[in-house]
């Protein structure tokens, strides 16, 4: 298992050329209570730092943009109905959509956990 | 707490970098209850303690303690002081009686909105609440239009309090005895551990509630001993917002500003009939025109399908034809579903119709509705 993160505050989680991509826990304390998760349509192509998703919590909107560029293959249909799992289980069941890398070479310049961590507590 | 403390501790927070104004007297009170502190109309302030949703169900449901001391608090005193503030308010002021409250407009010539406020009367003048993002606008507009014999006083040694909820009432005559017997609009002086306080029933959340001015070398002592009652929680200016969206008011700088006009607003009732025929206020002839003509466009509510929200500046449409902008978008807690305010144009603001909303490149349906979205729960007099 591998899990990267990025300073977006988004995990990916690699299995072969497979990534499950989800926002941090820190990221849902920050955006607070999540109302709605708009997902990619499967089959469409990201490219790294492109938006891939939407999530609205009550007071705003933000991206989230794609931490590696690859084709979607899954989105987490859970969301759709139950969009407060993110703020439950931000880094397990709250996962928004998986990708197949077009290149894993771009997980080179990505955070490991203890990095992260790091850098989120320099971040106060 | 001093002021030092409080710099350090926002500098600590991250997320202010130097702040133009002193920080407001809670500041650091609000960071030791774990709020976490936003920049906002000048300030630090707190925009959320547990969670919006939290805060919103609890207010509802029991009483939140809202910290409002960015809102700007002006005494006008001085002989004649309501005549002289009806040539700048289009509301009945002269005649308020001692402990009333009104809602009232500050209007340009052109009769667009510079701020929305309270103004009580009290024994020796009048008491105005005008928003803490245009406070400084204010005090400059009514410091040109004001004769020289009327004294404005920026009440900078207060703070301001809100505390609403179903429960607001009980949780406040616990402390303050007789408070519950103001009603809706009402105000009077109170005093609290040799603390003068000034408390009207009002807010800006729909439910029952009050709003306490005190000096600010007192509040967090009075903050300490509300937070204390069973009752009461802390909630910040997320829920503040997210309420006030439910109950259908407007918020100054995004549903109202210089280019509306009070009546395309649904604010024809802070100008009453007597104040329209006598005129003699700013903005009184170009008032008149558009209550002639009647307005090109109105506020109104918005319910939309789904769970995704619009935000302000999203565009209204119908079928093709662009007919107006959202003003405030959020998710209603209460009703669980995405609620907007909005401008559409004359023709099809009423109730029912069906419109579109464009979110991200995406129609979402939308239903004009009647505000408030959910019915206010005032302490009226009558009933």
């Amino acid at each position: 298992m591998n899990r990267f993160f990025t300073e977006e505050h988004e995990w990916i989680e690699v299995n072969g050329d497979i990534a499950t991509v989800g926002i941090t826990d820190y990221a849902q304390e920050h955006l607070g209570d999540i109302v709605f998760v708009e997902l990619p349509m499967p089959g469409t192509r990201v490219d790294r730092g492109g938006e891939a998703a939407v999530v609205e919590s009550v007071k705003a909107a933000s991206d989230v943009y794609a931490p590696v560029s690859g084709e979607v293959v899954g989105v987490n249909e859970q969301l759709e109905d139950e969009p407060s799992l993110v703020n439950e289980s931000a880094e397990t069941g709250g996962w928004f959509f998986q990708l197949r890398l077009s290149d894993t070479a771009e997980l080179q310049g990505l955070m490991n956990e203890e990095a992260y961590q790091a850098y989120v507590a320099a971040l106060g | 707490m001093s002021e030092a403390d409080c710099d350090s501790m926002a500098d600590e927070g991250g997320e202010t970098a130097t702040l133009p104004l002193d920080p407001l007297p809670l500041a650091g009170w609000h960071r030791a209850h774990g709020a976490r502190m936003v920049p906002f109309a000048g300030y630090d302030m707190p925009i959320q303690y547990d969670g919006i949703m939290a805060e919103h169900h609890w207010t509802r449901s029991s009483a939140s303690l809202f910290d409002v001391s960015h809102m700007g608090q002006l005494r006008v005193t001085g002989e004649g002081a309501g005549e002289a503030l009806e040539a700048v308010l289009p509301g009945n002021i002269a005649g308020l009686g001692e402990g009333q409250v009104r809602y009232s407009l500050l209007l340009d010539d052109n009769g667009g909105v510079l701020d929305d406020l309270m103004v009580t009367r009290m024994a020796d003048g009048y008491y105005l609440v005008v928003n803490g993002a245009t406070k400084w606008d204010d005090i400059a507009h009514l410091i040109e239009h004001l004769p020289d014999e009327i004294t404005l006083n920026h009440m900078t040694d207060h703070a301001l309090l809100a505390l609403q909820g179903p429960g607001a009432a009980g949780a406040l005559a616990a402390l303050l005895p007789g408070v519950e017997a103001l009603f809706f609009m009402q105000a009077g002086a109170f005093a609290w551990q040799g603390h003068e306080l000034w408390i009207s029933r009002s807010g800006y959340t729909g439910e029952d509630g009050f709003e306490i001015s005190v000096a600010a070398d007192a509040v967090a002592q009075l903050a300490d001993a509300l937070l204390a009652l069973d009752a009461v929680r802390p909630a910040g200016l997320g829920a503040r917002d997210s309420l006030r969206l439910e109950a259908g008011l407007p918020l100054y700088g995004h549903d109202l500003d210089p280019l509306t006009d009070p009546i395309s607003a649904g604010l024809g009732f802070a100008i009453p009939r007597a104040r329209r025929e006598q005129g003699a206020f700013i903005g009184h002839a170009a008032l008149m025109e558009r209550i002639a003509s009647g307005p090109v466009r109105r506020r109104v509510g918005l319910l939309l399908d789904g769970r995704q929200p619009a935000r302000e500046g999203a565009t209204l449409l119908s079928g093709d034809r662009e007919v107006g902008t959202v003003t405030s978008g959020g998710f209603s807690p209460t009703l669980e579903r995405p609620i907007a305010m909005g401008y559409v144009t004359t023709d099809l603001a009423a109730t029912g119709t069906l419109l579109e909303v464009e979110v991200r490149n995406k129609r979402l349906a939308a239903q004009v509705c009647a505000l408030p979205f959910v019915p206010h729960r005032y302490h009226r007099k009558e009933g």
